[in-house]
């Protein structure tokens, strides 16, 4: 019997992420023609390209280091969402892990002076105990996590606002630049930098989170705990049943997922590329694109490297639409259409699905109608 | 007059494939106006199939559906609505926080000008109960009410909607022998009174007792339609299962040797009810012996499980096993110091169905060095080959072996899965509950003498089940429950079914010691 390839899991995921990418792309276009028509070609092509909207090869190298700069804590996000994700809890609060995560790190490397492996671990910690409370929540009081961990968003969003209000310049709403104040606490480069046209920013956060991605693959797939964890998700009572210790895995599922969004804020904002705004007045938006990235990249911490990628391009991307033609938002909305879509991976995954049932039903029919005809 | 068909409706000739089988083969299903037709099978002989074909939810690839002689197109359910099709489902299809009033209009709410006219409604659905002896209280919440009660909802139901053609979906398995009486005459009141009944099932007494004629299929074929004046319970059985069967369990004598469960005074609370659901059992199970629970669905039996195995936690009264006081033991302590669980409900418990069956197999020994080494990583090689020996051993049969997933697996597969996990331990103690829930005559006959050797290589076995037959052939001793309360203990060789019923009507009840 010859297998269909369409069947194969890891075959469906790229094929539906690639039509989500192609579908969100086309429909920003639509709205770019209802805009401005005449732009809206430059203008998405502005947005795929990125950094190669510059001509000359040191700026696209050196643009090239900056969206990788940004893709760090993207993923980091995405593993977040992933994590918890896979044993059935959706971790919106990722986003504010995330704020806790580099309000904790910028007020340590600011106000403590320290270096940046411990300001690291602070982060860690920081965006842990938010996952901790949530759940908490849910394991003892059945609190569900999507409504704590919003509402913990907007907690941990003002705590950082507060907190770093101690550390801003005099004159502007801005945090100090961590590379004059404390240069111990920028993430070391590893002479990375230098492939990027000496891409300062560029440094240990790329190399770590991909190391991740595939550290959290592998115990997923490998490891007592990824059995666990993936049992849990997929029927709660049968982990009960064979004696999983239930609640004790929820709690430490989010304390996971919660450090590792943690994380991404450290990743961030110890290499300076970005100070921390404390008037932001909405939670950023990285922790919610984790959550695209996640489902595009298939559930998969591997695709997740990939799609987090992606979303971070087409993000920084939007930078270069035209300003003249477009009012200033333009790029944010085309990426976030672009991203939505990103959101329907499942979606299509399950329309192939369905068509290949209707193929084989189809096909079985005429097979039997067949063999009909020939018994007579 | 002489044009008019006698049948209400008529399936033809019904083929329905699926990929790799043909759930329904040719088969022809006349039911006639006024009369009480059984449609009788086992598990998977394709009755389920044939009503989602007459309810329009799969389309035949050949055959036809005539109603009152006529031919007719089911696309999709409305239609069946139109023709005036109703079907009492197995399961209820009620809501609960809603009034047994509200239940009945759901859908076909009468309404003026957007406002609901529930008056109207109140004196129709009064009417129909009392033309048809159906007592209900329409202002009673769902929740509130019996589950005979509830279906007597689900049958006002479809008269409410005028339907002519009403399908029972094995309506006793939850009733109490009174309600299954009650709703025998219920049925023949509503066949008197003109409508046709579709009775599925596969209890024969019941068939004998109620319907008119029997059509009887077995794997997806048509065996034949009989009048059940004419024919015997033995032949209707053989009818279906193809074979004169010995359901009869040859084993030798028990040799009770210590005891391994000891159960005092437990009571475990209830999630439905405010009175708990088990209240102050107590009982043993010796090493060599089957115990068997038995007992009409909804006793207390699952909760007192659940209790057993810790799944919920006992309210009060203590449990001991091997002598040791598990009361608030965790699941797992119980299970590694020697208990096995074939849970009820495999798919709710037993399985983790997007797990593959290597997965499944390891699901209460994965933490054990021989699958997990000291880092915490999962040995992949040992688990493929105790996954591969279990399959092999108890011939479970799937696509692709070990790395089939579980739930592209046939029930009865899925079973002998989970009985091979839960023998393989070498436990004390078995829990099968259930055991034989939805499987064929052949798999039956091995899960039994699993049991039965289990027993015979010393380990004690406690049986839960709700069929009489298993009930009768299986065990060494009884106990009825009733109401949360053990109310009998019989033995098996010296009692009836007749006594057994009784017990568990609670018509009868002894004082019982542990």
């Amino acid at each position: 019997m010859k297998k269909n390839i369409l069947k194969n899991n890891a075959v469906q995921s790229l094929i539906a992420s690639l039509l989500c990418i192609v579908l969100g792309l086309l429909i920003g276009y639509i709205v770019l023609l209802f805009i401005n028509p005449t732009g809206a070609g430059d203008a998405i092509l502005a947005v795929i390209k990125n950094f190669f909207n510059y001509s000359r090869a040191n700026l696209q190298t050196k643009n090239f280091g900056n969206t990788l700069v940004k893709t760090a804590p993207l993923l980091m996000c995405a593993l977040s969402v992933l994590f918890a994700y896979k044993v059935g809890l959706f971790n919106i609060g990722a986003a504010g892990q995330y704020v806790i995560g580099a309000c904790a790190s910028i007020y340590a490397a600011l106000a403590w002076g320290w270096s940046w492996l411990p300001c690291l671990l602070f982060a860690v910690f920081a965006g842990a105990a938010l996952g901790a409370v949530v759940g908490f929540l849910k394991s003892y009081l059945n609190v569900n996590e999507v409504i704590s961990g919003i509402m913990l968003n907007w907690i941990g969003l003002y705590l950082t606002n507060m907190l770093l209000t101690t550390v801003k310049e005099a004159t502007s709403p801005y945090t100090f630049h961590i590379a004059d104040a404390n240069p111990s606490a920028i993430l070391p480069s590893l002479g990375l930098g230098k492939l990027f046209s000496g891409n300062g920013y560029v440094s240990l956060a790329i190399p770590l989170s991909i190391l991740l991605a595939v550290a959290i693959a592998v115990i997923l797939d490998r490891t007592k705990f990824g059995y666990e964890l993936k049992a849990t998700g997929n029927n709660k009572n049968a982990a009960k049943y064979c004696g999983m210790a239930e609640r004790r895995n929820i709690i430490l599922t989010l304390v996971i997922s919660g450090a590792l969004a943690g994380l991404g804020g450290a990743l961030l904002y110890l290499t300076d590329y970005e100070q921390w705004q404390c008037t932001t007045s909405s939670v950023p938006s990285m922790g919610f694109n984790g959550i695209a990235a996640t489902f595009l990249g298939g559930l998969n911490p591997i695709g997740t490297i990939f799609s987090s990628y992606f979303i971070q391009h087409i993000t920084s991307g939007g930078a270069y639409v035209d300003k003249t033609m477009y009012s200033s938002q333009i790029s944010d909305l085309i990426s976030a259409i672009i991203i939505y879509l990103c959101g329907f991976v499942l979606f299509i995954k399950y329309a192939i699905n369905a068509g290949i049932a209707r193929h084989e039903e189809r096909q079985s029919k005429r097979i039997a109608a067949a063999e009909k005809g020939g018994e007579k | 007059m002489r044009l008019e068909s006698p049948y209400a409706i008529e399936m033809l000739h019904i083929t329905k494939r699926f990929p790799g089988i043909i759930a329904n083969d040719d088969i022809t299903l006349q039911l006639k106006k006024g009369e009480i037709h059984a449609l009788l099978g086992e598990n998977g002989a394709g009755k389920s199939t044939l009503m989602s074909v007459l309810f329009g939810l799969y389309q035949a690839e050949e055959g036809t559906i005539k109603k009152d002689g006529k031919e007719v197109q089911i696309k999709d359910p409305n239609d069946a609505n139109d023709l005036g099709i109703g079907m009492v489902h197995q399961h209820f299809k009620l809501v609960e926080c809603f009034t047994v009033l509200d239940n009945i209009i759901l859908g076909v709410e009468p309404t003026r000008k957007g406002f609901l006219q529930k008056k109207e409604a109140r004196e129709k659905v009064l009417a129909l109960s009392e033309k048809y002896g159906l007592q209900v209280n329409p202002d009673a919440l769902i929740e509130d009410i019996s589950v005979g009660m509830q279906q007597r909802t689900e049958i006002l139901k479809m008269l409410y909607r005028d339907n002519e053609i009403l399908i029972f979906d094995e309506p006793t398995a939850v009733l109490t022998p009174q309600e299954i009486e009650e709703l025998m005459q219920i049925m023949k009141n509503l066949a008197a009174e003109g409508k046709s009944i579709l009775f599925i099932s596969h209890k024969l007494a019941e068939i004998m007792a109620v319907a008119d004629r029997c059509t009887v299929l077995r794997k997806g074929k048509y065996i034949g339609t009989v009048n059940t004046k004419d024919v015997t319970m033995e032949r209707l059985s053989a009818m279906m299962v193809g074979r004169n069967v010995n359901f009869h369990v040859e084993k030798k004598p028990s040799v009770p040797g210590d005891v391994i469960l000891e159960v005092k005074d437990l009571s475990v609370a209830s999630k439905v009810h405010k009175n708990d659901a088990v209240r102050n059992v107590s009982f043993k199970v010796r090493a060599g012996e089957i115990v068997c629970i038995a007992g009409i669905d909804g006793n207390g039996q699952t909760e007192l499980v659940y209790g057993l195995t810790g799944l919920e936690p006992a309210k009060t009264g203590q449990i001991f096993m091997n002598g040791n006081d598990i009361t608030h033991a965790s699941i797992r302590t119980r299970s590694v110091d020697g208990m096995s669980h074939i849970p009820e409900d495999r798919h709710k418990h037993g399985l983790v169905l997007d797990y593959p069956l290597e997965y499944n197999m390891i699901l209460q020994r994965y933490f054990e060095p021989e699958f997990t080494d000291k880092a915490g990583f999962l040995k992949r090689k040992p688990i493929r080959e105790y996954s591969d020996r279990l399959i092999e051993q108890y011939d479970v049969r799937s696509g692709q072996g070990s790395i089939t997933a579980a739930r592209a697996m046939s029930g009865g597969n899925q079973q002998k899965a989970i009985i091979a996990r839960e023998i393989d331990k070498n436990p004390d103690l078995l829990i099968a509950v259930q055991p034989t829930r939805g499987l064929d005559v052949g798999a039956i006959e091995f899960v039994h003498s699993q049991l039965v050797a289990q027993r015979d290589a010393g380990k004690a076995v406690l049986l839960v089940s709700l069929e009489l037959d298993e009930v009768m052939d299986v065990p060494d001793r009884i106990l009825v429950m009733y109401e949360g309360e053990i109310v009998g203990e019989l033995d098996p060789k010296k009692t009836t079914q007749e006594e057994l019923g009784l017990y568990m009507a609670g018509a009868k009840r002894d004082e019982v010691k542990a």
